[in-house]
């Protein structure tokens, strides 16, 4: 018999207001605008708008201030808000070989066109708590230097120039859309990096990191890392006219990774790929090596059985709202599915004792 | 060429500063009659990339964009695609897109369109200098061995 249970509703609203309270915090101390958040907190916006798969940064502070900092609760109302959206249309293509780079690195060459561009970055710091930071409001202002504005080409382009990596097809395949049409294995590599970007984080940087360790032997270079705006460019419907319509700041990786050869091909490198939403280049970098991982069938590498190079384990729990919203769910009342299997222990106590 | 130059304009209004391109408009205080065609909704784009930066195309993720469309008479048509979800900014677009096929053009290129494209063009300087700022410069030792 199945029996429902009415009640709680006012707990729900007391707990709700207390909620309320508690996100304020001591009212003697001034209360967070989204602006400061937007501009003080800004990599945590960029993970919320990663994440939540909008690029939005006003409604990503609002998120991280409801939700009290809590990111992934702030991913999910991000996630809830873009399901609201009327979709207008998709964008031409992006080109990140035309990025305005705020930083722009390689690990494998030292000499490349455009040069090493270390941008503002937590690399090389002592890691040490800065003290002023408690006390004061100062801080330090960015150098300029004149430059050439030139076009920074992507540094595999040399590789590729060389044949020594294997090359990316140019091509204008569109992909399906993972977050409009149900998930089928196997998927193709353009539906994974869709789910990896917008995938946890910490998800993805285990994983990459386990490929690191030996779980799937693809051992990694960072070709380039680099970060900054592009311009996204969308055709009006009413007019035909391709116009740039927004400008987004992304974080790309480019790995290189161990060769392939066959008879038919001599060796030659092979490559993974990240691209995200703001400057996340731990996710980036993560991303690219996650991607590569799961590349082995096509290189006809040897399937070792490792988490990192099944597409299925990887995709179906990359998505923390997924992820969250059925670990979470079990905290919910499940009253009557419990008290099922109470019976059912005591029944089987009570055979037991029987047969004794 | 009509369409270049519009490409330019609509650009240029899509992506402004939110916050600037109102205060140029109510500087200017215009009043413009018009009809709505399509009042400002907020929507979405979603933005692609390639694989491996040149091959197939994949869904990275939407980003909020508003837009209406209104006319000044039968004849003149004014669209505002922007990005983000100011209604308002949207609006400023698609009467700034309409007046720049008027003989107000000139009004609006001066005291709208090119300070936009400036304030743009500023910030991609400020941008690009800071970064230069960052450039590493190698040097090699020079070692024992090689005296």
């Amino acid at each position: 018999m199945y029996v429902s249970v009415k009640g709680g509703e006012k707990a729900i609203n007391n707990a709700h207001s207390w909620l309320s309270e508690i996100r304020r915090g001591d009212v003697n101390i001034a209360e967070l605008n989204i602006k400061q958040i937007s501009e003080q907190l800004t990599l945590s916006v960029d993970r919320v708008m990663s994440e939540g798969s909008l690029y939005d940064k006003d409604l990503s502070a609002l998120a991280i201030k409801q939700s009290r900092g809590d990111l992934i609760e702030a991913i999910f109302l991000m996630r809830a808000y873009r399901t609201t959206l009327p979709r207008i249309g998709s964008s031409k293509p992006i080109e990140t070989s035309k990025m305005l780079c705020l930083r722009r690195i390689s690990a494998t060459f030292k000499d490349i066109p455009g040069k090493q561009k270390l941008g503002p970055t937590f690399d090389y710091t002592h890691r040490l708590l800065d003290f002023k930071l408690l006390a004061d409001g100062e801080y330090e202002k960015a150098k300029i230097e004149k430059y050439d504005d030139k076009e920074i080409p992507h540094v595999l382009s040399f590789l590729n120039k060389e044949g020594l990596i294997q090359k990316e097809i140019p091509s204008d395949k569109t992909s399906k859309d993972i977050t409009r049409n149900p998930i089928n294995f196997p998927l193709t590599r353009s539906e994974r990096l869709q789910s990896l970007s917008r995938g946890d984080e910490g998800f993805l940087l285990g994983l990459a990191y386990s490929t690191q360790r030996g779980y799937a032997r693809n051992h990694a270079f960072v070709g380039e890392l680099r970060t900054g705006y592009v311009e996204v460019q969308f055709e009006i419907p009413e007019l035909g006219i391709e116009i740039n319509i927004a400008d987004v700041m992304f974080t790309e990786c480019e790995s290189v990774n161990q060769f392939k050869g066959s008879k038919k091909i001599p060796a030659q490198f092979t490559r993974g790929y990240g691209l995200v939403f703001g400057q996340l280049e731990r996710k980036a970098i993560s991303m690219a090596l996650v991607d590569r991982s799961m590349r082995w069938k096509e290189f006809g590498e040897e399937y070792l059985g490792v988490a990192a190079q099944d597409e299925e384990f990887v995709i179906s729990h990359c998505d923390n709202i997924q992820a969250t919203g059925f670990l979470e769910h079990i905290k919910l009342p499940h009253y009557v599915d419990f008290q099922a299997e109470l019976d059912l222990v005591r029944k089987i106590r009570e055979e037991y004792k029987k047969n004794e | 060429m009509q369409n270049e130059s519009r490409k330019q304009w609509l650009s240029s209004l899509a992506t402004a500063d939110e916050n600037y391109l109102i205060s140029l408009w109510d500087n200017l205080n215009m009043k413009i009659e018009y009809n709505w065609l399509r009042e400002p909704e907020i929507g979405s784009v979603m933005v692609q990339g390639k694989v491996g930066a040149t091959g197939d195309n994949f869904n990275v993720g939407e980003v909020t964009i508003t837009r209406c469309s209104l006319n000044l008479d039968k004849k003149i048509q004014g669209h505002g695609y922007v990005q983000g979800r100011n209604k308002y900014k949207s609006k400023i677009a698609a009467l700034c897109d309409a007046l720049m096929q008027t003989e107000k053009k000139e009004i609006i290129k001066r005291n709208i369109i090119d300070k936009l494209i400036k304030y743009k063009n500023n910030k991609r300087n400020e941008i690009l200098s800071k970064t230069e700022a960052t450039k590493v410069d190698f040097f090699t030792l020079v070692r024992g061995e090689d005296k």
